[in-house]
């Protein structure tokens, strides 16, 4: 999912003596290998991730692991494994939460098929936890700065570096010191000026936002418009924030329980978005999310209230990048024509 | 309080609680109202609100309520979170009262149920909401449970009785909500029945025995209605076909329902209700559906 697996590679192969795989880039020819294999009516998460490891074992493993979520997402590996095995693969898929609540790592160490190196491992996850949290914050600056760039793709290209000397840090000052060092040639690359800002919020579902290929690149595509791009869903939120954030949502809302995954919080982004005065907002979701169907009336709503635009897109293996770019385009021309009023 | 009116949508909790509830309320005095069974006035009503994905299930719950808007005081709508952590729901039934509030202008009536707060604490709170005397109260809670109860436990007599019995048995794997919904289950019922086959449902057996036997087909499955539902499979060894019955496009079923079917070496056939499907094509599977049973 997105450049994580830079962080999820270097805490595996930090932690475990055995051989890790590193998945393929994921493809049209992933979700179509996912997709033949689903039931029909699954979300899409479910097919990427089954096309994915599929890719897998034919590279080699025989071990997999699949993280869990507060909808569905939490029983895709039983199926998954159960689908692997009617294909004739022989392989064990290990869940990391289920019901919502993550494992004890205890069980994981009493697992026979890692060969897990106990003293790396609390230094290690502290440091992966730390490289995610550069990560995620290094994104969010370029979402917001890259529209300004002068010369194209040099954001990207530094990005880029930043990732391979994250992947070869070996201790917390050093990622910090990487994370400065690139955030000052951020800072210094030229960028052009314009008059008016426009801003952008990013909600939805969290697989379709952080996929890239999930949702054709929508963040570089809104910033090639020159638009800023504010996303609240990224790892760091979603693991380490959520749980208290949500409690404070609750309290001063107008929504009195949590509507399960991330409803709750693109709710309240949306208000807060339009409060913070945001010229438009995208919902994105992979077609058939129970839980954001159930809050799209109410985010429709909250930003009628404040007469902000919110585009709702619904990603699936049939959408079509072309019917999907005319309906950005005519979204962002609406946006630019709202603010030259 | 004697005018009060309360309107009970006949949608997915009405098919868990909903005799619970009609007791309650009639040994508490307080009139009550329900919707009539889906008919297509309803789903109408439903569609026009949801967004297009919602599914069908949901978006007959949304018309029940719509349909009640204007003919009562309070519209009666819980939300089921969770009994504990292996005992979840869907994430639909923890939006009902944001949704319904969301949806109707009328004051909702609603209890909670999650990992603190039982039915009891509902019905207390509802109580206080109602201004219900405490006594008066605790007796019908009392009774309505013990009713309930009774219903319950006759159902499943009846159950076994077929269960047992020598004649050819289909069991029917769905949500309560599915198969006893006017729209979506009764016209398949109704087209079963002309033939000499009995019926057995998954969600008439106790939940005590299905809940713990649903380990037998999925491990890790952590939603409390869908444990009840597979549960009835291995509790029927003897039936001679299953049918899955789910709406379009349920999120638990579509995982579910596909683990089932392949781990189960019976003859099944799996039915997805849409709001557009054509009774005829259902009929034509279910057609050869018992024939192959017949044959067998």
């Amino acid at each position: 999912m997105g450049s994580y697996d830079v962080a999820v590679y270097y805490f595996l192969s930090h932690v475990l003596k055995n051989e890790i795989i590193r998945p393929r880039e994921i493809t049209s020819a992933t979700l179509e290998l996912g997709s033949k294999y689903s039931p029909d009516f699954v979300c899409t998460p479910f097919k990427y991730t089954l096309g994915t490891m599929i890719e897998a074992l034919e590279d080699g493993a025989d071990t997999l692991i699949q993280l869990g979520g507060g909808c569905r997402y939490g029983y895709y590996h039983e199926l998954q494994a159960k689908i692997l095995e009617d294909l004739g693969y022989h392989c064990q898929v290990i869940n990391l939460i289920s019901g919502g609540n993550p494992i004890s790592v205890r069980e994981l160490f009493h697992n026979s098929s890692f060969q897990i190196k106990k003293k790396s491992f609390l230094k290690y996850a502290f440091l992966t936890k730390k490289m995610v949290f550069y990560m995620d914050k290094m994104d969010s600056y370029i979402r917001v700065n890259r529209c300004y760039e002068k010369e194209k793709g040099s954001f990207n290209k530094l990005r880029k570096q930043m990732l391979l000397e994250f992947s070869k840090a070996k201790s917390s000052f050093g990622l910090r010191k990487i994370y400065h060092k690139y955030l000052k040639k951020m800072k210094k690359l030229p960028r052009r000026k314009v008059e008016r800002r426009i801003r952008v919020g990013l909600i939805g579902e969290l697989y379709t936002l952080m996929e890239p290929f999930a949702n054709f690149e929508v963040e570089q595509l809104l910033n090639d418009y020159g638009f800023e791009v504010k996303r609240y869903t990224d790892v760091t939120y979603l693991l380490f924030q959520k749980k208290k954030k949500v409690k404070q949502y609750l309290k001063h809302f107008f929504i009195k329980y949590r509507i399960g995954a991330d409803a709750l919080d693109n709710i309240y982004h949306t208000k807060e978005l339009c409060e913070m005065g945001y010229d438009g907002i995208i919902h994105m979701k992979s077609s058939f999310c129970t839980p954001e169907i159930g809050a799209m009336p109410i985010i429709e709503q909250v930003a009628k209230e404040y007469d902000v635009p919110v585009l709702f897109l619904s990603m699936d293996m049939n959408t079509s990048e072309t019917g999907f770019l005319t309906r950005m385009e005519a979204f962002c021309d609406m946006l630019e024509m709202r603010r030259k009023k | 309080m004697d005018k009060v009116t309360i309107g009970i949508p006949r949608g997915i909790p009405y098919y868990y609680y909903g005799n619970f509830w009609k007791i309650f309320f009639k040994q508490c005095g307080i009139k009550i109202i329900e919707s009539p069974k889906t008919n297509e006035e309803i789903i109408k009503l439903g569609s026009q609100i949801a967004p297009d994905e919602m599914c069908l299930s949901m978006k007959i719950y949304l018309g029940h309520m719509k349909y009640l808007e204007d003919k009562c005081d309070y519209l009666f709508v819980p939300r089921i979170d969770r009994f504990d952590n292996y005992n979840q729901t869907c994430t639909n039934f923890l939006a009902f009262y944001d949704l319904a509030n969301h949806y109707c202008k009328i004051p909702i009536l609603h209890y909670n149920i999650d990992s603190n707060h039982t039915v009891f604490d509902g019905a207390l709170e509802i109580g206080n909401k109602l201004e219900i005397p405490k006594m008066k109260l605790l007796s019908a809670y009392g009774e309505a449970q013990a009713l309930d109860d009774d219903l319950k436990k006759k159902r499943a007599e009846e159950q076994q009785k077929i269960l047992e019995s020598p004649d050819k048995k289909i069991l029917i794997v769905s949500h309560s909500y599915n198969i006893h919904d006017e729209f979506i289950g009764s016209a398949i019922l109704k087209f079963l029945n002309q033939y000499p086959i009995k019926i057995l449902y998954s969600d008439y057996f106790l939940e005590e025995d299905t809940n713990s036997l649903s380990k037998q087909i999925s491990q890790n499955l952590y939603w409390k209605y869908s444990k009840e539902s597979i549960g009835a499979i291995p509790l029927c060894q003897n039936v001679d076909g299953i049918i899955f019955l789910s709406t379009f496009p349920c999120g638990l079923d579509s995982l579910v329902h596909e683990l089932a079917i392949r781990k189960i070496q019976k003859p099944y056939l799996n039915l997805v209700i849409d709001d557009i499907s054509s009774m005829t094509g259902i009929e034509t599977r279910i057609e050869s559906f018992v024939d192959l049973i017949e044959q067998n």
